[in-house]
């Protein structure tokens, strides 16, 4: 099987407009929740107010709410041609963060997505399958690149 | 603040200190929401069984957050991390809850690492580990590698 003509026509592209948001204090401290972080860096200003950072600041890979970003968008419009194509079956393949600078609670933060590149594979059960890498860079409000997150997704036969 | 670690005290070989996580629905559905991925492969057993999965799975990116958190924890506040990378290359199911609070007893994951090199890059100290997450009989359904930077003692 081929690559949907209208995935390939996305490749290297930007996925919509770039996405701005602001990274809340509230969503920092659910999220070191979820992944267990107790980290006072993450939840007490006290704290984060005497360390380096002057406040609290992101657990690495955190870049506000929703992480995935404008990636949602991305997927959204290819979810529909990989299903047509005959991959239904959409899932992660694996992540790679490239960190800059801290984000700090209160950071505004613009997302400017992309896919970055389309592979055709065979599964280990010898099905076919396709790798798709998106690319999301975080700037922030100075316009220093704080993060770039490259995530995979493999979508595959049933 | 809490206990720093320092470029001379490692070397290729040592280990990053080890940190547990117990995956369960409840924790999943707090991941949902701290992540704003409501994927429904995590939280509805027959739609993940609809895509020929046993059960609900466990957020690939849940654990690669795992695997930067290991990461934080082990180079302290004064260290960072300038690259972290894993694939999801096997499935996790979450232990499932038995009240409001508990959960059942199950497997419980923990996150690895070990050095593999460490050098001088443009006047950073730095740090390349292999990483994973492995499950309850030992195996690594999501292998990795960081790069880190540390603080010197001779730069203090």
């Amino acid at each position: 099987m081929a690559v949907p003509k209208e995935v390939a026509n996305l490749l290297g592209k930007p996925i919509g407009e770039p996405q701005i948001w602001e990274v809340e204090k509230g969503a920092i401290r659910r999220f070191a929740d979820a992944i267990d972080d107790p980290s006072p860096l993450h939840r007490d200003m006290e704290y984060a107010r005497n360390s380096k950072y002057g406040t609290i600041i992101a657990p690495t890979g955190f870049c506000g709410w929703p992480i995935k970003g404008g990636l949602m968008e991305g997927l959204g419009l290819i979810m529909g041609p990989m299903v047509n194509a005959g991959y239904p079956v959409i899932l992660d393949a694996g992540v790679e963060f490239e960190c800059s600078v801290p984000i700090r609670a209160g950071d505004i933060l613009s997302c400017h997505s992309k896919i970055a590149d389309i592979a055709e594979k065979t599964s280990k059960s010898g099905k076919g399958m396709l790798v798709l890498t998106a690319e999301a860079n975080y700037l922030n409000q100075n316009g220093d690149k704080a993060v770039t997150v490259r995530s995979s997704f493999i979508c595959r036969e049933l | 603040m809490l206990r720093q670690l320092y470029w001379e005290d490692v070397d290729v070989g040592t280990e990053v200190t080890p940190i547990p996580k117990i995956a369960t629905t409840q924790k999943l559905v707090m991941w949902a929401g701290a992540s704003g991925d409501f994927n429904a492969m995590h939280y509805q057993e027959s739609f993940a069984q609809s895509r020929g999965m046993p059960a609900v799975l466990v957020h690939g990116r849940l654990k690669a957050h795992w695997l930067l958190h290991l990461m934080e924890d082990w180079i302290g506040e004064e260290g960072r991390i300038k690259k972290l990378s894993c694939q999801y290359r096997a499935q996790d199911y979450p232990r499932k809850m038995n009240s409001e609070l508990t959960y059942e007893e199950g497997e419980t994951w923990w996150c690895k690492g070990v050095v593999t090199q460490k050098y001088a890059q443009d006047g950073g100290h730095m740090v390349d580990c292999d990483i994973w997450v492995e499950n309850g009989n030992g195996e690594k359904t999501t292998p990795g590698k960081a790069t880190v930077v540390l603080p010197s003692k001779k730069a203090k």
